[in-house]
């Protein structure tokens, strides 16, 4: 039973080894020519414009519980969607429960404000 | 597969969750209407909420003597589920009843108030009519989260987020030993059903011995205890009493610790069935631990919510008492206690309701110097509500107490009922403290603020007729007691 993940064992070795020893092996044979730009740390290309270590709105922090919130109902909705016919018309309905309270809980935290950013 | 799908559909049965599914949609739907109203227009939620939780009661009724089992016998709802139903039911139609003029009072009325009471109410039948350890998790999750923000309503007060944030936090761990407790019971019997489980214990009288068994069972335990404020995990009793809101407060010391009790009751008295000798032994140590610890703390509270906070550890010791005894009489007992406490207890707390200025800040010893004189009815009220918590003729007080250790003089535990008694004798102390600081101090203030509104009124008179029947009349409550029980 188990040994049929082997393949996949393999695989995920062999990952690892090209990943480590890329990095190990550019290391010790790369050319080293260090510069300021060189040295600063990536931001996506950006110019760097400060320290990561700053206070930042409590408004990300609703957008992202809401985000966990909703997110979680696509979570529910892929094992349903595997079963949806063995379940057929009652798990339809169950599944519309669902989806309904999560909509009044749209409503909610929409007529609240919570989606407002200013 | 195809069978196990089949066979999930086929054994759902809505009948047995009715109850707590109207009063969730009932929740939600205030919710939404909350939002669409003017804000700080909280009275029509409220009167809503009232009207919801009748309806609940009517349907929850439609279990009694006619038992229904659901989700693969996960949930049922039979004559115990709808007895603690009907409790936490009057538990919060008694709370709402009193909040109404004490939301506008403390300034800070918010619609949301109102569902959350009902999702707790919600949660807490789920507690009582759970027979699978999975489904009462879920019941006290739903309880306990919506307990946490009403804990912690007023969020601009220091001693209300304290209180939130208490309640949270030890709660959360106390869940956490809980479901530790179910994992590791479930690694032993291979369930999660209580009906399983006690079929596991049966087969093997060995499994005390199980090291892993006992380690579940204590944690499993442990959770419960914490819910029910028994020593020596009361330790956020007074604190959480004491900043929350004050029906919040009346509240959470009935319907939820009744739901608590219900759940308890239910894994222990059938699951853990065969332990009878092992857990008594555990159980007549914490009855008297919690009795004794809420009680003389209670001695030296100046705070009146603080001081009910450990009655209420205090009184959920005398239910133990009932557990201790593990017979008919003691088990029925507690659900007699649980429904006399709820009227005692949101009595007085109502009464507090009233006598409160805005902040709370005279609610102590000494700011109810003289209130016999200055309002004599509610100063009698309150009396009434004291005497029962006593557990003195002719009040339910009286009745609760005596089923209780009955039980357990029945069982053969004499010595635990005479320490019950003696206990009661050292609470007479600080109860009639409160009446000497009404009735025999000058008065300090004119408590012209006091004034008696409809609603608390009502929720007061309801609870004194309720402690008066159950005292003088206990017999046809006593017996559906009886017919609830295990």
């Amino acid at each position: 039973m188990l040994d049929t993940y082997l393949p996949i064992l393999v695989v995920i070795g062999i990952a690892f080894a090209f990943a480590l020893g890329s990095v190990v092996l550019s290391r010790l044979i790369g050319m080293k020519k260090p510069s300021e730009v060189k040295l600063a740390p990536y931001e996506c290309g950006m110019p760097l414009i400060g320290s990561a270590q700053e206070r930042f709105s409590i408004k990300f922090y609703i957008i992202a519980m809401l985000f966990i919130l909703f997110d979680i109902e696509a979570v529910f909705l892929y094992p349903w969607a595997i079963m949806f016919k063995r379940l057929g018309m009652f798990g339809f309905i169950e599944m519309g429960v669902f989806i309904i309270i999560l909509l009044v809980g749209f409503i909610y935290v929409w007529k609240k404000g919570a989606l407002e950013w200013e | 597969m195809e069978n196990l799908v089949q066979e999930a559909i086929q054994n759902v049965n809505l009948q047995a969750i009715m109850p707590s599914l109207i009063l969730s949609g009932f929740g939600m739907l205030l919710l939404l209407a909350s939002v669409f109203m003017k804000r700080g227009n909280t009275t029509p939620i409220a009167w809503m909420s009232i009207i919801a939780l009748v309806i609940t009661g009517f349907v929850s009724l439609s279990g009694w003597n006619n038992v229904q089992a659901g989700f693969a016998g996960s949930v049922v709802l039979d004559n115990f589920a709808t007895f603690f139903s009907l409790i936490c039911i009057a538990a919060a139609i008694l709370t709402i009843l009193m909040s109404d003029d004490y939301l506008k009072r403390e300034e800070f009325p918010v619609a949301e108030y109102y569902p959350l009471i009902l999702f707790t109410t919600a949660g807490a039948m789920w507690m009582a009519s759970g027979t699978d350890l999975m489904t009462i998790f879920l019941g006290l999750e739903v309880l306990s989260v919506s307990l946490y923000v009403l804990a912690g309503y007023f969020r601009d007060q220091t001693k209300s987020n304290e209180a939130g944030l208490k309640y949270f936090f030890l709660g959360a761990f106390s869940t956490g030993f809980l479901l530790y407790g179910v994992a590791l019971l479930y690694g032993v019997t291979g369930s999660t059903k209580i009906q399983k489980i006690a079929e596991y214990v049966s087969a093997h009288p060995d499994a005390v011995l199980n090291k892993m068994f006992i380690a579940g069972g204590l944690l499993m335990l442990t959770g419960f205890l914490f819910k029910v404020a028994a020593a020596p995990f009361h330790m956020w009793t007074p604190d959480v009493y004491q900043g929350a809101p004050t029906p919040i407060t009346a509240f959470m010391s009935a319907g939820p610790k009744a739901a608590a009790f219900a759940a308890f009751m239910r894994v222990t008295i059938i699951g853990l069935d065969g332990m009878q000798s092992d857990l008594s032994a555990i159980f007549w140590i914490l009855a008297v631990l919690t009795m004794t610890v809420g009680n003389f703390i209670a001695l030296g509270q100046q705070d009146l919510k603080r001081m009910l906070a450990y009655s209420s550890i205090s009184h959920a010791g005398y239910a133990l008492v009932g557990m201790v005894a593990w017979n008919e009489v003691g088990l029925s007992a507690i659900l007699f206690y649980m429904l006399v406490y709820t009227f005692m207890n949101m009595g007085a707390f109502a009464v507090l309701v009233l006598i409160g200025k805005k902040g709370e800040e005279n609610l102590t010893l000494d700011g109810i110097a003289g209130f016999g004189y200055k309002k004599p009815v509610l100063a009698v009220a309150l009396c009434i509500f004291l005497f029962s918590l006593m557990g003195l003729l002719p009040t339910a007080g009286f009745t609760g107490k005596f089923y209780i250790f009955a039980g357990a003089v029945k069982a053969g535990y004499i010595w635990l009922a005479v320490l019950g008694v003696l206990n009661s004798a050292v609470s007479l102390f600080y109860y009639l403290r409160v009446m000497v600081q009404m009735y025999f101090k000058e008065p300090t203030e004119d408590f012209a603020w006091v004034k008696i509104n409809v609603s608390t009124a009502i929720s007061i008179v309801v609870s004194i007729i309720g402690v008066l029947y159950l005292g003088i009349v206990p017999g046809t409550l006593m017996n559906l007691a009886r017919l609830a029980g295990f």
